[in-house]
């Protein structure tokens, strides 16, 4: 076996610098793979390919998480259009206003600092 | 021999530590032990005779109900006589942070997920959406809960609760408030398992095991292929199978209520109801204490006791109903109950079905 080079996540990380959402793709099992990884879940085959998702996706479920302290924020899951599920939040939209069935469009997110750029999601009407 | 057979092992004792607050300083290890000893002089075996310990619980609230199975193997195929099941927890007096540390998970830490309850939530969200499933049907679970726990004298919580209390309590991760959530208590405890052939010269009755079934679906929410189909389904399967019992045998249901939607799916996946009706089947008092279906009948981990990984106290409260231990509480002429057991987030399911000697 080949050594890997590049770790799933490192690769993950690269395109969303980029402003990319990145995916596998199993061409054994024909679906896409998400989170990314060494093995296909489907197969057990190492061969996972990567592709770019146009960032385009429906909300799956949601929900509102309430802290101790400071403002209640959106947690959501994405189906995104290729057929792969991401854990986000649906942001430009107060948290419990975001409804289940709601078409959404990636916007890359960047904490700034050391911490690295995440997917979120914002309604695709007002995109 | 092919496999686990049915009433191949016996549990023939079993105990709680201390629950609730426990004194200060005690340690995990102190209420195993406090545990153990109690549950062997339940069935008066002593330590000397154990040969076999199951503690681990790398898979969550579920591990002890994958514990049964494992010991029933071991016992079956001679590799021990007589197994120990043991838990023990101090999360409440040293705090829910110290005692489960979660891992960094770059795919989903940065939404800020409040684990496990955002997760559960999620799956509550998609109930409520496919099969329009209301809070008001989730807190059913939580009043229900209660009012089993109040005919427990050991249970945390001795307040009677109402649908609106749940509803207007502090809300965690929508839709659930506190009042959906299962307590943060300490607690600890032990089963004892042998063969047969032994459990009959021991104290009590011994309470048979007819099945057991196990599923792993995924390990992060986001990974769950249908958020409101649990792997309760293949496990209960699995188990009615090996018992060769379905759901309408069971006379007493214990189910890991980690969150009110737990009932619920449970309820479902197990064939209790059909998939998509558990929110109208648990509502108006059918899963309470005068409904007619006996749910979790010790208070559940919603108002009895939830120390950090409840599957244990499932097989407890089930091995005594069958033994007609439970006062108040008791579930009239049971013969047969279901312990089925929850871990991670929705991640592994595993069933254990439990029957007194005129079922084997």
């Amino acid at each position: 076996m080949e050594r890997i080079a590049e770790s799933p996540l490192a690769v993950y990380q690269a395109h969303l610098e980029k402003g990319e959402l990145a995916y596998q793709w199993s061409p054994e099992a024909q679906k896409a793979v998400f989170y990314p990884r060494v093995i296909c879940p489907f197969t057990g085959s190492d061969r996972l390919e990567w592709r770019v998702s146009a960032g385009l996706g429906t909300v799956y479920a949601t929900t509102v998480t309430h802290p101790r302290e400071g403002a209640p924020y959106n947690v959501a899951l994405i189906d995104c259009d290729e057929g792969f599920r991401l854990m986000s939040r649906v942001e430009d939209l107060a948290p419990e206003a975001v409804r289940i069935g709601l078409r959404v469009k990636l916007r890359v997110h960047r904490p700034g600092g050391e911490d690295p750029a995440y997917p979120v999601f914002v309604p695709l009407d007002s995109a | 021999m092919d496999g686990l057979q049915r009433g191949s092992a016996a549990i023939v004792g079993v105990a709680e530590s201390d629950l609730g607050a426990v004194a200060n300083e005690m340690s995990p290890i102190d209420l195993m032990a406090q545990g153990i000893h109690r549950a062997l002089a339940d069935c008066g075996l002593g330590l000397r005779d154990v040969d076999g310990l199951l503690c681990a619980t790398i898979l969550g609230g579920s591990s002890f109900m994958f514990h049964v199975a494992h010991a029933q193997a071991a016992l079956q195929l001679g590799l021990c006589k007589v197994a120990v099941i043991a838990y023990g927890s101090t999360q409440r007096t040293i705090g829910r942070r110290q005692a489960s540390v979660r891992e960094y998970n770059p795919y989903e830490t940065p939404f800020r997920p409040f684990l496990p309850s955002t997760a559960y939530a999620l799956a509550a969200s998609r109930h409520m959406h496919q099969f329009g499933t209301t809070r008001e049907q989730l807190a059913a679970v939580a009043v229900a809960a209660r009012d089993w726990a109040l005919l427990n004298p050991v249970a945390w919580e001795k307040k009677p609760l109402t649908i609106s209390e749940v509803l207007s309590a502090r809300m965690i991760s929508y839709p659930f408030t506190v009042r959906d959530c299962c307590l943060v208590t300490d607690g600890g405890g032990a089963v004892i398992m042998t063969t047969p052939q032994r459990a009959r010269s021991l104290k009590k009755p011994p309470i048979f095991v007819l099945g057991c079934g196990q599923a792993i679906t995924h390990a992060n929410i986001s990974s769950m292929p249908d958020l409101t189909v649990t792997g309760a389904l293949p496990s209960g399967r699995a188990a009615y199978a090996m018992a060769g019992l379905g759901p309408t045998d069971i006379d007493v249901v214990e189910l890991y209520d980690a969150f009110t939607i737990n009932t619920i799916l449970f309820l479902e996946d197990l064939g209790f109801c059909p998939k998509g009706e558990g929110g109208r089947f648990v509502a108006h008092g059918r899963i309470a204490p005068k409904g007619n279906l006996p749910v979790n009948t010790n208070g559940g981990g919603l108002s009895y006791c939830h120390p950090g990984m409840y599957g244990l106290f499932l097989l407890i409260e089930a091995t005594r109903q069958l033994r007609h231990e439970c006062g108040a509480r008791q579930v009239a002429d049971c013969e047969t109950a279901i312990a089925h057991g929850n871990g991670g987030v929705l991640s592994s399911q595993s069933t254990v079905i439990l029957g007194t000697q005129a079922t084997f």
